[in-house]
């Protein structure tokens, strides 16, 4: 969108700021190039106005080439000569125009010759000029733009937490261990209260982490024990884990509930399509330099049925580390022969 | 249905403890007699074809086949009653004419109304036809895979794999792969299951996988012939080649 054309308001302004312009060619016209006053008038007036429209096209030159490019001013000084060029012609041709229709303007198509250095100079200079005011407008616009921009990341940021939050706690999940609680009253009371006081401390502590915007890695495998607890108790021997933490990234610091969706996901559409049960290896490394490596890979049944809601997780997970890093960390996952994987790398920050 | 007559139920669930709470609130029903646990699709479609039960406690989301995959495969003989902790099922579970629909935890007095229902039902002709119960094993908008039962065996393959469909009176042949599957399902309702993108009905009984066309011939005088790229020969009818033209681009 052209910045001047397409608003109406500007156009006016840009128009008038050429009347002290046309003003001051006039004066140059009368002095310089000895014309009276009338015909100096008569021939800068309008040249000014065709002028000042010719200059409009500069724009989606300044559009497509930034300003801190040296190569894009000589492009915009080559243009400036050519728009000259052509204004020296376009005045002689009105100076013929003049001549001949009007007969007090008789032999202005021989004094026009005089202004054309002028003319050239001055066609240069204002051209440039508003290359420049283009620039201008440009910039502007530019840093509208990444202050909009920003405030849209930061919100974006933290909405999609705020929706993790929500959808952290599966309600499934809880449902399906009352269930298993209320079977384990009559048959196991002791076993029952001990579910109870699992959940409570997953939950409790679920709640706790997700109020702050960072953790440390150590907190957010507490939170995975805590959970795992609750479902070993449901799966039994069906669930199987194996960790292998490098010593000291534990210390690392991760936005709150990043790792339990990705365990819960791999619970969710891993072992529980497995009769004989599977397995999720967590593997947390110190990366490329300044990088933290973090890897949740679980075994699945590929034949198995579709299960609702799927990836609502993942995929939650993914846009919260993308809102958080953007491009400072990766987010891979694959998927083949039986086996999910999640890999990431963030960068390695204590708190 | 018989006063005080048993009834023989399986129970369906992949958890161990979810079966556990089943069969104790059972215990206050000795007209119940459990014959049967299962904790996956396969073993519920093995076990209902060896001990025929009146009654099946069923789950949804359990390995190797869902409870509406179950259903599909075993019909509607048996009374079920879904116990699931999903809600969103509901609706499917009541277009399969399912005896109720408990949201666990439940307490015993709802399963004891769950069991008034299915006393009532028991013995009566089932309500729900294979084309509607195969409709209800359908999550997605078409189905992504096909369940098929061989007496007490189960073949589970993608849509994808299937070559074509051929009607045979109240069932469905389905090719894939170089082997043939019987299905109780009319060949409608199976294209109407499948994507119409990737299957087409060349004929009143053939529906065909467009990615196994290869090539047409004419047929006599105003018909053709389909071959597939695994050389089986199916008959095209006029309006069938119309259709099959549409999806081939004229090349044919």
């Amino acid at each position: 969108m052209h910045p001047i054309l397409s608003n109406f308001r500007r156009l006016l302004l840009y128009l008038s700021a050429w009347g002290p312009v046309s003003a001051i060619l006039v004066y140059l016209f009368a002095t310089i190039g000895g014309l009276s006053w009338g015909r100096a008038a008569a021939l800068a007036v309008p040249l000014c106005l065709y002028y000042a429209i010719v200059c409009l096209s500069a724009w989606y030159s300044c559009r497509n080439s930034p300003a801190a490019n040296s190569a894009a001013w000589l492009k915009h000084l080559a243009a400036a000569l050519i728009t000259s060029i052509v204004w020296v012609a376009v005045a002689k041709g009105l100076a013929i125009a003049l001549s001949s229709f009007f007969q007090t303007f008789a032999g202005l198509d021989h004094q026009v010759s005089r202004v054309n250095p002028l003319l050239l100079g001055s066609g240069v200079f204002l051209y440039l000029l508003v290359v420049a005011l283009f620039y201008i407008l440009l910039s502007n616009e530019a840093a509208h733009e990444a202050a909009r921009r920003e405030i849209e990341a930061q919100s974006l940021a933290r909405e999609s937490e705020l929706k993790a939050l929500k959808t952290q706690v599966n309600p499934h999940f809880i449902f399906n261990c009352l269930n298993s609680i209320s079977a384990l009253t009559s048959s196991d009371p002791a076993t029952a209260r001990e579910m109870c006081i699992r959940l409570a401390e997953f939950l409790r502590k679920t709640l706790g982490l997700g109020e702050r915007s960072q953790i440390t890695l150590q907190e957010e495998m507490d939170l995975i024990h805590a959970y795992l607890s609750v479902e070993k108790m449901r799966f039994g021997a069906r669930l199987k884990l194996e960790e292998s933490i490098e010593p000291g990234t534990l210390l690392y610091s991760v936005p709150p509930l990043l790792l339990q969706p990705l365990v819960e996901n791999a619970i969710r559409h891993g072992i529980a399509t497995l009769t004989e049960g599977g397995w999720i290896r967590l593997e947390i490394n110190n990366g490329t330099p300044g990088l933290l490596a973090i890897k949740v890979e679980n075994n699945f049944d590929p034949e198995a049925p579709r299960r609702s809601g799927a990836n609502i997780g993942l995929k939650n997970v993914r846009q919260r580390v993308d809102a958080m890093y953007a491009s400072r960390a990766k987010f891979d996952v694959t998927a083949g022969e039986g086996r999910f994987q999640v890999s990431m790398q963030l960068p390695a920050q204590t708190a | 249905m018989k006063e005080n007559a048993t009834i023989r139920a399986i129970i369906v669930d992949d958890e161990d403890l979810a079966r556990q709470v089943i069969r104790e609130m059972l215990k206050t029903h000795p007209e119940i007699e459990i014959v049967g646990e299962c904790a996956n699709g396969f073993d519920a479609v093995k076990s209902v074809a060896e001990l025929k039960p009146d009654l099946m406690f069923l789950d949804v989301q359990m390995p190797k086949l869902d409870g509406f995959e179950v259903l599909e495969l075993i019909g509607s003989e048996v009374a079920v009653i879904f116990a699931t902790a999903y809600d969103e099922h509901a609706i499917r579970a009541f277009e399969v004419h399912a005896v109720d629909y408990l949201l666990k935890p439940f307490r015993a007095e709802r399963l004891n109304d769950a069991l008034l229902r299915a006393k009532e039902r028991i013995g009566k002709k089932p309500a729900a036809g294979p084309d509607q119960l195969a409709a209800a094993a359908r999550s997605a908008e078409f189905a992504e895979r096909i369940v098929v039962k061989d007496g007490t065996r189960v073949h589970i393959f993608p849509a994808a794999k299937l070559d074509y469909a051929e009607a045979q009176d109240d069932y469905v042949a389905l090719a894939s792969q170089g082997k043939k599957y019987l299905k109780q399902q009319t060949i409608s309702s199976l294209e109407a299951s499948l994507d119409p993108k990737n299957f087409v009905r060349v004929h009143r009984s053939y529906l065909v996988n467009l990615e196994r066309v290869s090539r047409l011939e004419p047929y006599g005088k105003d018909s053709h012939i389909a071959i597939l790229s695994d050389g089986s020969r199916l008959p095209v009818s006029r309006s069938g080649l119309t259709r099959l033209k549409e999806f081939l681009g004229e090349k044919a």
